[in-house]
């Protein structure tokens, strides 16, 4: 990361003031939950910060081992609670690999329009917070209008709008309604034309680029070492998305599907014609970048909602039914990693042969990336804190589970 | 690339690290003698044929039954293990290794059992490794930063332990 020393803007660098502790949380508006930063500070430029975790703690991993697979469902969607329906997925189709079980093409279908829904409507907060971190409150309405059309149609298919236990092991809970799919793609149409405004108000927007481009630079080696995933690896530029690298068992809910993984290759994004130019500031890893992947993911779920609704409407079949909740599992276990919104989720399951987990861990993208910010941190300006933290797009549920 | 001749590879780069193999599981694994276990990923990291760069999880299960009775049905020994999942961004496979370890150190409960860091290797296991040494108790020599991470640091016990008792009582609040 390039020197404070060698900033322009910054004038009075050599001013040397003593250093001062801020405390920075857990209360704070732009730490995306409970998450507490203690920053060493000289003036105006933070030499070290140290995040403090756990204020949401609930030792998921416990209560998983006192419940069989299917009841432990409702406890993932409370790990990404803005993604609830990728939690779902990512437990459901664990215990699946651990069984060796393989859902109905129709419920595989269903999986990928619901998650690639989810997917966007975790995009549309994160984007919309990350406006608010910098201190734009209007794009933060704009993506919240639109992740409530997400939301009304997940409450039509579920009953639920923020926790939607609606993937469980085995499939799904039920069925979409009738005329669903009609509502499904009326939202797209209309949603379509608002990306042109989300990227004039942040994108594009001079104010916004000053704030993110060549700030927070995470180099491709630093991002694979600290083991950064989803967004944030992609956006230093490793060309990584478990939807096409991951295990046979989840990859083939993808199989037939087109899509391009969104990361910068020789310079350009998929599809780059069609948004809006990389800023000449930027430099790869940068927040602007991230924030610029996950852009780019919305329209690509788009993309694949499109095509996973026509599938599911010309599958044959049903969507099954859902395994019983005493169902048992063999002896063993099996680690899946999924593509949340937010990185890769990894749910490991360890069975001595009961319908009850021996084990089960999660590990959270979030917490992964989170242990990067000490390292993004050091030597930049207070303000630029909140710009950092923000850009990794983390969620506190996930992260102290 | 996880099958035998990668196996043979290790062990001619570390004679006797490597001390047993289940290569028809369903994430094929690869057990490690704890005490060569930074030496193992090391020399996966930086030399192996196929890089693995990543660390994508670390963690422990404790193989315990506190109940008698079933635990006299049990076909295992009480015992810790360790599971670390790696990754590699390059030939993009993963690979499993695992340690098996005492419950506690010489057979005195409190005293937990120790194994070498791997954050030498890995800067993401710092993190992974203060969440094992929190919830399920396993010291790791060498760590910069060993502290609890998400539990209280005034926190006893280790949650994720077969045998662990919620307190009755924390600072004034009721426990159980």
């Amino acid at each position: 990361m390039a020197s404070v020393a060698d900033d322009p803007r910054i004038i009075e660098f050599d001013v040397r003031t003593d250093e001062m502790l801020v405390n920075m949380g857990p209360q704070h508006p732009s730490t995306h939950g409970v998450l507490r930063l203690v920053l060493r500070t000289d003036g105006e430029i933070v030499s070290e910060i140290e995040p403090h975790i756990g204020y949401l703690h609930r030792c998921a991993e416990k209560i998983g081992e006192n419940l069989t697979h299917r009841q432990f469902i409702p406890y993932t969607d409370r790990m990404d609670y803005l993604a609830a329906m990728n939690m779902n997925l990512g437990w459901a189709l664990a215990v699946e690999k651990l069984m060796k079980y393989e859902v109905s093409e129709k419920a595989r279908h269903l999986r990928v329009l619901i998650c690639e829904l989810g997917r966007i409507a975790s995009h549309l907060v994160g984007m919309g917070a990350y406006g608010l971190d910098l201190g734009t409150f209007s794009p933060f309405l704009y993506a919240f209008r639109e992740r409530e059309k997400i939301l009304d149609l997940f409450e039509e298919a579920c009953g639920a709008r923020l926790t939607y236990s609606y993937i469980t092991v085995g499939g799904l809970t039920a069925d979409l309604p009738p005329g669903w799919l009609a509502k499904c793609e009326k939202f797209l149409d209309q949603f379509e034309p608002i990306i042109k405004e989300y990227h004039a108000l942040l994108t594009t927007n001079a104010i916004f680029v000053k704030r993110t481009a060549a700030i927070g630079v995470l180099s491709r080696e630093m991002a694979i070492d600290y083991g950064c995933s989803g967004p944030v690896l992609r956006g230093s530029g490793v060309d990584q998305d478990m939807r096409r690298d991951g295990e046979a068992i989840y990859t083939a809910m993808y199989d037939g599907y087109a899509f391009e993984v969104a990361v910068m290759k020789d310079g350009h994004y998929p599809r780059d014609h069609e948004y809006p130019p990389v800023p000449a500031d930027a430099v790869l890893g940068d927040c602007w970048h991230r924030f610029f992947v996950r852009m780019l993911e919305v329209v690509q779920s788009m993309d694949l909602v499109r095509q996973s609704i026509d599938r599911y409407a010309s599958a044959k079949g049903t969507i099954g039914e859902p395994l019983k909740l005493t169902e048992k599992m063999p002896a063993g276990d099996a680690y899946l990693e999924t593509e949340a919104p937010k990185g890769q989720m990894g749910f490991y399951v360890v069975s001595d042969g009961a319908a009850i987990p021996w084990r089960a861990r999660a590990r959270s993208s979030s917490f992964s990336n989170l242990s990067v910010a000490p390292e993004l941190c050091k030597g930049c300006l207070i303000a630029d804190v909140p710009a950092i933290v923000g850009s990794l797009d983390i969620v506190m549920g996930e992260i102290d589970r | 690339m996880r099958g035998p001749a990668f196996l043979e590879q290790l062990e001619a780069a570390l004679p006797g690290a490597v001390t047993g193999t289940k290569l028809d599981a369903l994430d094929p694994w690869v057990e490690v003698a704890p005490e060569r276990i930074a030496e193992v990923c090391g020399w996966l990291k930086h030399k192996s044929p196929v890089r693995f760069d990543a660390i994508e999880c670390i963690t422990a299960i404790d193989w315990f039954e506190p109940d008698p009775k079933k635990a006299a049905k049990v076909a295992w020994q009480p015992h810790l293990e360790m599971v670390y999942h790696l990754w590699s961004t390059g030939s993009r496979v993963s690979l499993v290794l695992k340690c098996s370890l005492p419950r506690w150190k010489g057979d005195v409960p409190g005293q937990i059992p120790e194994i070498p860091s791997v954050t030498g290797v890995w800067r993401s296991a710092d993190w992974h490794e203060r969440e094992v040494y929190d919830l399920s108790g396993v010291l790791f020599t060498g760590h910069p930063d060993l502290r609890r991470i998400l539990c209280p640091e005034d926190w006893e016990g280790h949650p994720l332990r077969k045998d662990y008792e919620m307190p009755l009582e924390y600072h004034g609040i009721r426990g159980r």
